[in-house]
């Protein structure tokens, strides 16, 4: 065919054009809009399931935000969220496909059992701190196996920290319906942890505990780390090419690593948050093959990093939007039936609006015309 | 002479009133151009021009913002390199593009149809050979691209566009990676193809080239056609005053200074390249202060190599780097930086700065944590000093006059000058006892190219010991002391850069050792 | 001990089982080895089989026809496929990220749907009368042989000869000459006019398709129901295997096999009830996945220009 008629009956052309970076107000229009098209998209799925979108968005967020306890309740799922989002964030920013936070956070709770259950007589002040210690350091471990693989050897950190995941979840597994098994649980569950060990309360009769203060704590760490410190800056330069980096004098593989440990210190954290602020007993595998414990906060995080563009302040809205997500649709659940896995649908829905999202941020699309 | 001379012929491609612009720049600008049947139409521009941009649209890759092309008289729309081979029309790219994986004829038959989709190797592998044994271009059909030179795949790529029968054939650059007598034997080919009616457009910014090759010539600047002259009625002179706009000054002083003690040596260095093959093999020189060392070569011939082993991102197998009689063999980026070596990688974008991070950020780079603070009651070695960071990031960026919004502003939105001026301001600011400079002025303008090597003078004339490496052998004879010519990872000689002839370095840059030269001359 | 758990049928029985497990990993990784040779990294493939494994139960669970369970499951994968190439080829956005999107959507998608068309989860889950091996006359009374491949599911037979189908494709066809070429030099490819975004395209369909049948065996063909995460891993396990298959369809069926092996020598001895923690042995296979990839990663020649993004004027 002649190139002169293939024009012809070809569909309108766009070209895509690269823009110099836009001002940050530009860049927030596109993610709020990303997010409002996702909950458009969300609408659809309700619709499909039978029920008017207004009346069960209503419901969604009067359940996550309306009232005191609602509020206490999705600030008591904001806690594990804003840890995991950060472990996440910090792998990601030199990108270190951490996508095993379940796993790390799993770890975490595994080693904060054992000293939980183990040293009953210590004082909370130093059962706490011990506790928290030990998992960072479990979930740190967790998270610097795969670096190490990445390394040394050159294996894909995506395949390893997932699969990780799953040697964690049966691990666990292992140990609380076998030598860790509570003898007097119905279900498989470790002893209970110490009572010192658990995160006291911060309003009485509400779920919220200091948990909370540590992670916003972590996350404001997390800030000055990224503004100010050296190794913030040697974190962002990895991430944005490790072979300059490496070329002007960066041990990078030492930041990579160091990375790993940081954030999977933080997801183990975050377990600990689960184990003694929560279910105080280590717990096993939950129907749909996640740690009854770990709940999927671990792949949440990955999410909420990204939609918080892996800045801390970033994450923690992201967080706080994930946690009213989650709470609210329960409550949604409850008041309309629409079924409460939504909210794991909308984590992908807004994910790939995201993407398009920050597409629209760096390019433009232009017709092209004849 | 030529045959666009003699013969009046229908232009075979006319381009009318092409405009392309991209963010920020207008590339190409109303831009007309007229090609003959059988000619050798140079198209000559600084870097930057607009010149491969332009061809870029002849040949489908860009779609042009307006203009109208004409091939043998009729208007044409070409959307892709696809329509473009339909209408005869070839295009051999300066960085090639071949799969180097697959052997020649794999790449030559890339893309064309075969009955039913399944291939025949051995047909097409025949067809090939007949092919390269009639233009008399000889390659071996079987062989793996990663296996041959720079030359032969450049072969390669014409015998790609004749195999699909192309009359118009453009070369972007095509000399740039051969040797003088590679170039010589490209020349022959062109002439011959000419002769037998192919129109070719030759892309250049080399003007002895231009005046050698082509029959006519096109001088584009900032985008814009400034003239089309016979090149038999032109000159140097008048060619290069139309390409950079003021009369061209073509000495650079090259200023004496005293030499000193060996700064950098290098022993019998042996390493790899990035496929695991021998790259470096047995190479040794030494650099003394005062002295600029130019190491001239083909691409890809362990000059990449050399300059990351020393810069310490890439491991030797076997021998030694030295530095002022320190052993520094496989040491860190860092300690070989903190011993006051100075590094220009050759491949901006990739290893020498981070684009992604601001001027600033970049300009501290490789000394930013000399720029911590105590931090409330933390000691100093944690926290950076941002007020710092910027005072210095302001001060370099107007003693080397870096054109940019901001310290604050993203490195990737500067020009390829500025960029490489980043690097200059960056490495000199240490004020290095070594310095290590690979291509520094590759893709620049001429304004841009000579402030960068006025800026290797003078850090030679302050005592610094400089090692260049380059593949343009004018910029190695314009700077160097003395030359060094490595051809597959060996050093073919090392010679006073005063008594260098072209042919001898030509020969040394194709592969015959200094000492057969010479000796075979006796 | 041994003795008396290693016995013929115990060995018979394992190694039809091999073949079986092998099946999803087949179906993924051949799909995968599409993506990845145009130069797409797929990471959506989990999700891809999760809605494979979750369209197929539906379907099938409504229609009673397990065939059309798995053209929906295809159909389903194909969708995704083209979402994964709008994001990475069109938009050119990063290839890690777009497919967590795509591993998200699918996982969160599989449930959803399956509440919305089948009910509840937990409790006992309501089932489909599943995939049943055939019985292939004279070859399946062949001794030892028979029971293991002649007695077989159709999915397995068909798996087995998606091998040779990919491997004709990539080493003899103009198609599959255009794949590797755009996976490792798409500008060239470009340049010779390959249409690459199409190449890619088509790729990431196949690769869709591939994986979202592969999910399906899990819920009309291995089981007879549908559970979230029921595919517990195996797409990224997919994901591991193609760098030890080097990207070539035969050393995949290896990979396969190989890891299909470690599957059944789990179920197997679970079954025969030896007496050795089955957390413990449901680890194996992620362990095994894990050392697998760190001993090939060095020596793996990717396709030079994956997880990059093309555009001709950048």
């Amino acid at each position: 065919m002649p190139p002169q008629l293939k024009a012809k009956i070809g569909l309108p052309k766009f070209r895509i054009e690269k823009r110099p970076p836009p001002p940050l107000l530009t860049r927030v229009k596109w993610y709020v809009l990303s997010v409002v098209i996702s909950l458009i998209i969300g609408a659809i799925l309700i619709l499909s399931a039978g029920v008017n979108p207004a009346i069960a968005y209503y419901h969604l967020f009067s359940g996550a935000l309306g009232g005191k306890l609602a509020l206490t309740e999705t600030l008591w799922r904001f806690t594990p969220l804003l840890l995991t989002g950060t472990a996440v964030a910090v792998a990601f920013t030199c990108k270190f496909w951490n996508i095993g936070a379940e796993g790390q956070m799993l770890a975490g709770a595994t080693l904060a059992a054992y000293f939980g259950v183990t040293f009953v007589g210590l004082p909370s002040w130093v059962l706490i701190p011990l506790v928290t210690v030990a998992g960072f350091l479990a979930g740190a471990a967790w998270a610097a196996i795969p670096a190490i693989l990445r390394a040394k050897f050159g294996a894909d950190d995506v395949v390893t920290t997932l699969l990780g995941n799953w040697i964690m979840l049966y691990f666990v597994g292992a140990l609380v319906e076998g030598p860790w098994r509570d003898p007097y649980s119905l279900w498989p569950e470790s002893p209970a942890i110490a009572s010192a060990a658990r995160f006291p309360t911060l309003i009485p009769g509400y779920r919220i505990h200091i948990g909370l203060i540590i992670a916003v704590l972590i996350s404001l760490l997390f800030l000055l780390i990224m503004r100010r410190s050296i190794w913030g800056y040697q974190l962002k330069a990895v991430g944005a090419n490790p072979r300059a980096a490496g070329f002007a004098g960066i041990n990078v593989g030492r930041v990579l690593i160091t990375a790993a440990i940081l954030s999977g210190g933080i997801a183990g954290i975050a377990g600990v948050n689960e184990l003694c602020g929560t279910h105080f007993h280590l717990k096993g595998i939950a129907m749909g093959a996640v740690g009854e414990l770990s709940w999927g906060y671990g792949y949440a995080g990955v999410f909420i990093a990204m939609l918080g563009g892996l800045h801390p302040l970033g994450v923690m809205l992201a967080a706080f939007f994930m946690a009213i997500m989650i709470n609210g649709s329960q409550a949604m659940y409850r008041a309309t039936g629409v079924y409460s896995p939504f909210w794991r649908v909308m984590q992908g829905v807004i994910m790939i609006c995201l993407l398009i999202g920050i597409f629209m941020i760096n390019y433009r699309v232009r017709r092209v015309r004849e | 002479m030529g045959l666009g001379e003699t013969v009046k012929e229908m232009p075979i491609v006319v381009m009318k009133g092409i405009t392309k612009r991209f963010p920020g720049v207008v590339a190409n600008d109303n831009i007309d151009l007229e090609i003959r049947k059988g000619e050798i139409h140079a198209l000559l521009g600084e870097n930057g021009a607009g010149k491969t941009t332009l061809m870029n649209i002849l040949y489908g890759l860009y779609t042009p913002d307006a203009g109208e092309i004409y091939v043998r008289g009729k208007r044409v729309t070409i959307r892709s390199p696809r329509d473009a081979v339909d209408l005869k029309i070839g295009m051999i790219h300066q960085h090639f593009v071949l799969v180097p994986p697959f052997t020649v004829t794999q790449n030559i038959i890339l893309g064309m149809k075969f009955p039913r989709g399944i291939l025949n190797l051995e047909e097409a592998e025949k067809k090939v050979a007949e092919i390269s044994q009639k233009y008399g271009i000889k390659v071996d059909p079987h062989a793996q691209i990663w296996q041959l030179s720079v030359g032969e795949q450049q072969r390669v790529e014409i015998l790609k566009a004749l195999f699909r029968g192309a009359e118009i054939l453009i070369l972007d650059e095509p000399t740039a990676v051969l040797t003088p007598q590679e170039t010589k034997e490209l020349f022959k080919t062109l002439r011959s193809l000419a002769k037998a009616g192919c129109a070719i457009i030759f892309i250049s910014h080399k003007l002895d080239e231009v005046m050698e090759i082509s029959d006519r010539v096109t001088v584009l600047r900032n985008g814009k056609v400034v003239a089309t002259k016979k090149t038999s009625a032109t000159n140097k002179r008048e060619l290069a005053k139309l390409m950079v706009g003021r009369e061209v000054v073509f000495r650079l002083r090259k200023a004496r200074a005293k030499i000193g003690r060996p700064a950098l040596q290098v022993e019998d260095l042996h390493a790899l390249s990035d496929r695991g093959l021998p790259a470096l093999k047995g190479v040794s020189f030494s650099v003394h202060e005062g002295e600029i060392l130019g190491i001239a070569g083909v691409s890809g011939n362990g000059q990449r190599e050399l300059a990351e082993v020393i810069a310490g991102v890439r491991k030797a197998t076997s021998g030694k780097v030295l530095i002022f009689g320190q052993d520094v063999t496989n040491r860190s980026p860092k300690e070989i930086i903190d011993l006051g070596v100075g590094r220009i990688p050759e491949d901006r974008l990739q290893m020498g700065l981070i684009t992604d991070l601001t001027v600033a950020e970049n300009l501290v780079s490789e000394v930013h944590e000399k720029f911590s603070d105590k931090f409330f009651f933390l000691p100093a070695g944690i926290f950076l000093d941002h007020a710092q960071i910027n005072n210095y990031a302001e001060k370099l960026i107007s003693e080397y006059k870096i054109v940019t919004p901001s310290r604050d502003a993203l490195t990737k939105t500067l020009s390829g000058g500025n960029l490489q001026k980043l690097i200059l301001a960056r490495v000199l600011a240490q004020n290095p006892k070594i310095l290590i400079a690979s291509q520094p002025t590759r893709g620049l303008d001429v304004g841009a190219t000579e402030y960068i090597r006025r800026k290797l003078l003078e850090q030679k004339k302050k005592g610094a010991a400089i090692l260049l490496i380059s593949e343009d052998l004018g910029e190695i004879l314009m700077l160097s002391d003395r030359i060094a010519v490595i051809y597959e990872g060996k050093i073919m000689g090392i010679l006073p850069a005063a008594k260098a002839k072209i042919e001898e370095l030509g020969l040394m840059m194709a592969g015959t050792p200094l000492s057969k030269i010479r000796g075979g001359r006796k | 001990m041994i003795g008396e758990v290693i016995t013929a049928t115990f060995i018979i029985s394992f190694l039809a089982a091999t073949l079986r497990m092998a099946v999803p990993l087949l179906f993924g990784t051949i799909g995968e080895a599409f993506a990845e040779r145009s130069g797409i990294l797929n990471l959506g493939i989990e999700g891809m089989m999760l809605m494979g494994a979750s369209v197929a139960f539906t379907t099938t669970f409504y229609t009673g026809s397990l065939w059309l369970g798995v053209g929906v499951a295809a159909l389903v994968g194909i969708l995704l496929g083209l979402l994964m190439a709008f994001l990475t080829v069109t938009m050119g956005a990063q290839q890690h990220v777009s497919g967590l999107g795509v591993f998200f959507l699918g996982m969160g998608l599989s449930f959803y749907l399956y509440r919305i068309f089948v009910g509840e989860l937990g409790g006992v889950p309501p089932t489909v009368t599943p995939f049943r091996p055939i019985y292939i006359p004279l070859l399946g009374d062949i001794p030892v042989l028979g029971p293991i491949l002649f007695q077989q599911y159709v999915l397995v037979y068909i798996a087995l000869l998606l091998v040779p189908i990919a491997a004709f494709i990539f080493d003899r066809t103009t198609l599959g000459l255009q794949i590797t070429a755009v996976g490792q030099n798409p500008k060239a490819a470009d340049t010779a006019g390959i249409n690459v975004f199409r190449i890619r395209y088509l790729c990431l369909m196949v690769a869709g398709a591939l994986s979202a049948i592969g999910g399906a065996w899990f819920s009309i063909a291995q089981s007879s129901m549908f559970l979230p995460l029921m595919t517990a891993g195996r797409g990224w396990v997919c994901i591991a295997l193609v760098v030890f298959g080097n990207w070539m369809p035969y050393r995949i069926l290896i990979g396969a096999l190989l890891f299909g092996g470690i599957d059944a020598l789990q179920t197997s001895l679970q079954a025969v009830g030896v007496a050795f923690p089955y957390r413990i042995l449901q680890m194996l296979p992620y362990i095994f996945t894990i050392i697998v990839l760190v001993a090939v990663a060095r020596r793996a020649t990717y396709p030079a220009a994956l997880l990059k993004p093309y555009r001709r004027e950048e």
